[in-house]
This record gives structure tokens, C-alpha cells and sequence, in this order.
């Protein structure tokens, strides 16, 4: 068994908007965006529902907890491997994130992961997933 | 209004360098233009509308315009990655249509081979929407088409010798193409002995990366008539853009599905009626979803369909990118669509090479998919007719 290798995470882009995503990141969790109009929840988060184009929308935070929708092992990207995954949150939407802490062969589209964080460039809070301990 | 019948791709000239230290994009970019110009019997006077994408070096457009000598009543720069020079086709048709322009020249040229680079990783660049979720995780394009590699394995049962076909049926039109980077014939052992590159993708699932590059001369079908060449008419067209919506990610099919329908709607036809068809293949699994989502096949069938050589031409029941296509030919500028144009405009004319050439091909297809298919991507759909 592999263990999935680490590699460092840049720095996040902050501004205005964002500020408060990675603030709750720091405090170690993840937040998503949801639409007061359409009750909808949106990922990658926007001011606005990009369902319904309403701009009564709110940052909620999310369970941390979803399913594998795909991933792929970027053995060639850069100097260390690493693992990039699509993974749909309980909350019904499907963010781009990396996997850590899993063996490799194990992984697989449909498995249990839940949010970690990990220090990018700088030490600020970037979300990654790991295979969940509990079902 | 429909485009169909309304315009002739009157010259089409592919650059027969894979590598070129020695000469500037832009000096790619006018080789290309002369080399489609003089294969339609016209001259740089002649050239009244101008399409190129984000290829082109400095301020684009209006950089090649200058660059070129051009004088040009139209101009049309849409940029959806290497599925650009299918909308130009299809933009050209409209203008000349519309009485917008008459001789209409579309460029691409590039040189990530001599320059090392390849591949579009998602940059940090400022003011970008997606980036600050994105970037954190280099879903370089690549392992972003993996990404739907590997989705379509779990939900149809797709297999790595399947898409090693698609590789298979390349190669062996590459070895007739003196000019392909990769001339020797592989096999599915092969190519699932070659190094796993992001998984279940191996190295020999990926397309080159050349230098060169290509242009087409599209005009009125009064000059078409005029010139000493067979008439290719554009019969239809569609566009599509697919992306994440909102977070409801489905990689299980590519913009296709969207462009695919309209352009057969406008044509006419329908995808049985096809001899020959040019389909963007960036990767192996490019090939497959767009085979499924023009309607060659069913949802999910796409890895029975490409398997046993049915793409190979004089083999299979649809011969697809009889020059070898970007998986052993050439990928100018990481961007494939117009060398997919040029293909099926030598199918029409009956001018490809006689070992794959389509006999009396009178149909072809082209689609590109530009950008990343498993983040956000343009389609492009263009039907073809010998008139
Ligand atoms: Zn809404």
C-alpha cells in the first residue's frame, strides 16, 4: 500500500468576497454558499445563485462530509504526486479538491471523505478531504 | 437563418513542421495563411475577414492583422481553446452570409515544443472567478481529463483497452503520414505497458506536443465555384459550453451532447449518414465521449464502439482522424481543432492519403472540445458536404 504523498499547497487568492471563506477555513471549517431565493446550494461559491441569478445569497457551513464523484492519481503534474478529486458534498454540490492521507490503491469513486485542512503557502487553511474513519 | 450551402472552405494547408526553434509564432502563423491561400488559388489581397484565437501572440487580433498586411471588413477572435477554429468556421459562414465578408482567412500556429511548454495548468492569475477554489489543487489539463476518464469507467464499465483503441486506430493511420510525429504502430499492450500518467490515463493515451500549425480559407460559394477546387461545403454547425453548473458536476458527457444535435439539425442529416469523421482527440477518452454524445453510439457505449479497430479506416465502420490525429500526428499550440478542419476537407476532396483515404466520401464531421473536459469546456460541432 501507498500512502497518498503530500505536496505544498500554494498560498490562497483573498479579497473582499472571499475573506470570510477563508477565515472559517482557518477556524477549520468549510463553507459553501446558499441561495435564500431558491434554497439552493452553489459550488464554486459566487455573490450570487448561478441557478436562479438572485443575489440573496449566504455563506453556510457544510457538514465537511461527501462522496468520491471521481479523482485521479497526477503522477506527472509536478515533483510529488498527488491525488485530484472531484468530491460531492452532502450538501448536494461537487467542489475540485486534492485527497490526503489515504492509501492510493484504496481509493475509489463513491467512498466516505470528510474535510481537513491543510497550511498553504503562508500557513492559511486550504480544504482537502480524507477517507472518513466513521461510515 | 441558416448557414447551410452559404460558404465553401476553399483552401486548407497544414504546417509540415513538428518542430521549430527557428521561427516566431507569428512567422507559424503567416506560413499557415500563405499555405491556405495559395491551396485555394488566392492571394492575401483577397482576404476580407480574419479569425484567430488565443494562439495568436500579442494583442491577438489586431497584433495578426497588422502583422499579416491584412485589410479586413470582419474580424472574429472567439477563443474556446482548440475547439476555436470550428466556431470560426462556423462564425465565417455566418458573416459571409450576412454579406459580412467574402474571403475569409482562419490561422493557428504554435510552439510549446520549442518553447517546453505544454499542457494549460489553471495559473494563478488575478480576477479570475474559479481560480481561488481551483488553483489550490493543479487540475492541470491532464489530470482534468482524467478526471472524466475515470468517471466513465465507474459509471459504464469503460476499460483501459478500450481507449487504448482509440490510440491503436491513430497509429495506424499515422504510419501513411510522412509528416506524423509518431509513425510506428502500437497495440493495446502497448499502450497500457507505457507509464501510468494520471490515472487511468497512461502516457499513450495523451496526444503530442508539436510545434506548427494550420489555417483555412473559407468564402462565398461564388468564389468557391470560381477557383480549380473541389467544392466543400459547410452544411451545418453547433457550439456548446460546459462547465461545473453551479456545482452539479456531470463528467459523464462532454458539450457534444448540446453542439452535436444542433449542427446535424441544421445539415440534415444524421450521425448514420457520416463516412468520415474528425474528433478531437487531446486524450483517448476525448474521443469516446464525443462519439457517444454526437449519437455514433449509445451513452456508455463509446469503449465497445472505438474497440477491434473500428476507427480504422479500410477496417472499422467509421473511419475518425485519418491523418493520425493528435495522438500521433501533431497538436500545434496544444490546440487541435483546425488540423481536425484540414483532415476532413482532404476526406472531401478525396485528396487524403490513398491507404485512408474514404472512397467517395461525401459527409464528414468535425468536433473539437476546447479547455478542460472535466472543469469547464466549448464544443464545437461542423458538418461537411462534397458539393
Ligand atoms: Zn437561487
Amino acid at each position: 500500500m501507498t500512502m497518498i504523498p503530500e505536496r505544498p499547497l500554494p498560498a490562497p487568492i483573498v479579497d473582499v468576497f472571499t475573506a470570510p471563506f477563508w477565515q472559517a477555513a482557518s477556524e477549520g471549517v468549510l463553507l459553501i454558499r446558499r441561495c435564500k431565493a431558491c434554497g439552493e446550494a452553489h459550488w464554486y461559491p459566487r455573490p450570487f445563485c448561478p441557478h436562479c441569478a438572485s443575489d440573496d445569497t449566504q455563506w453556510v457551513p457544510a457538514s465537511g462530509r461527501g462522496t468520491i464523484y471521481s479523482f485521479t492519481v497526477a503522477r506527472k503534474a509536478g515533483p510529488v504526486p498527488y491525488v485530484l478529486a472531484y468530491v460531492t458534498l452532502d450538501e448536494g454540490v461537487t467542489m475540485l479538491t486534492n485527497l490526503v492521507d489515504g492509501e492510493v490503491e484504496a481509493l475509489h469513486i463513491g467512498q466516505r471523505v470528510q474535510v481537513t485542512f491543510r497550511a498553504g503557502e503562508g500557513g492559511a487553511a486550504i480544504a482537502v478531504f480524507t477517507p472518513c474513519t466513521t461510515p | 437563418m441558416t448557414i447551410k450551402r452559404k460558404a465553401c472552405i476553399a483552401g486548407a494547408w497544414e504546417h509540415p513542421l513538428r518542430k521549430a526553434p527557428d521561427k516566431s509564432t507569428a512567422q507559424l502563423h503567416y506560413e499557415c495563411a500563405r499555405g491556405a491561400l495559395a491551396d485555394a488559388g488566392l492571394d492575401f489581397k483577397d482576404v476580407d475577414g480574419y479569425f484567430c484565437a488565443g494562439d495568436a501572440p500579442g494583442f491577438g487580433m489586431l497584433s495578426m492583422v497588422d502583422y499579416l498586411g491584412l485589410r479586413v471588413r470582419h474580424v472574429d477572435s472567439t477563443e474556446t481553446g482548440g475547439s476555436s477554429y470550428l466556431s470560426h468556421v462556423s462564425h465565417a459562414a455566418h458573416a459571409i452570409a450576412t454579406g459580412h465578408c467574402d474571403v475569409a482567412l482562419v490561422t493557428l500556429a504554435g510552439r510549446p515544443r520549442a518553447e517546453a511548454s505544454s499542457g494549460v495548468a489553471a495559473a494563478a492569475r488575478p480576477n479570475v472567478p474559479e481560480v481561488p477554489f481551483e488553483a489550490p489543487y493543479a487540475p492541470v489539463t491532464l489530470n482534468a481529463y482524467a478526471l472524466a476518464a475515470m468517471r466513465h469507467m465507474h459509471e459504464f464499465g469503460t476499460t483501459a483497452e478500450q481507449l487504448a483503441w482509440v490510440k491503436v486506430a491513430a497509429s495506424h493511420h499515422a504510419r501513411h503520414n510522412p509528416h506524423a510525429m509518431l509513425r510506428e504502430v502500437v497495440t493495446v499492450e502497448d499502450v497500457l505497458a507505457s507509464p501510468l500518467v494520471s490515472d487511468p490515463l497512461h502516457k499513450l493515451d495523451c496526444c503530442v506536443v508539436s510545434d506548427g500549425g494550420g489555417a483555412l480559407v473559407v468564402v462565398r460559394p461564388e468564389i468557391a465555384r470560381s477557383l480549380q477546387r473541389p467544392l466543400v461545403s459547410v452544411l451545418g454547425a453547433g457550439e456548446a459550453v460546459k462547465g461545473q453548473a453551479g456545482g452539479r458536476v456531470d463528467l459523464t458527457y462532454s458539450g457534444a451532447a448540446w453542439s452535436g444535435p444542433k449542427a446535424f439539425e441544421e445539415a440534415g442529416v444524421s450521425p448514420h449518414d457520416i463516412r468520415y469523421a474528425s474528433i478531437y482527440d487531446s486524450f483517448t477518452i476525448t474521443v469516446v465521449m464525443q462519439l457517444e454524445d454526437l449519437g455514433f453510439c449509445a451513452k456508455g457505449e463509446g469503449g465497445r464502439f472505438v474497440a477491434d479497430g473500428n476507427l480504422i479506416a479500410g477496417v472499422g465502420r467509421l473511419p475518425v482522424n485519418t491523418d493520425g490525429g493528435g495522438l500521433c500526428n501533431n497538436h500545434p499550440s496544444n490546440r487541435g481543432g483546425i488540423t481536425k478542419v484540414i483532415e476532413a476537407v482532404r476526406q472531401l476532396r478525396g485528396e487524403a492519403h490513398p491507404l485512408v483515404q474514404v472512397p467517395g466520401c461525401e459527409l464528414a464531421l468535425v468536433n473539437g472540445i476546447g479547455g478542460l473536459l472535466g472543469t469547464r469546456h466549448g464544443s464545437a460541432t461542423l458538418i461537411l458536404g462534397r458539393d
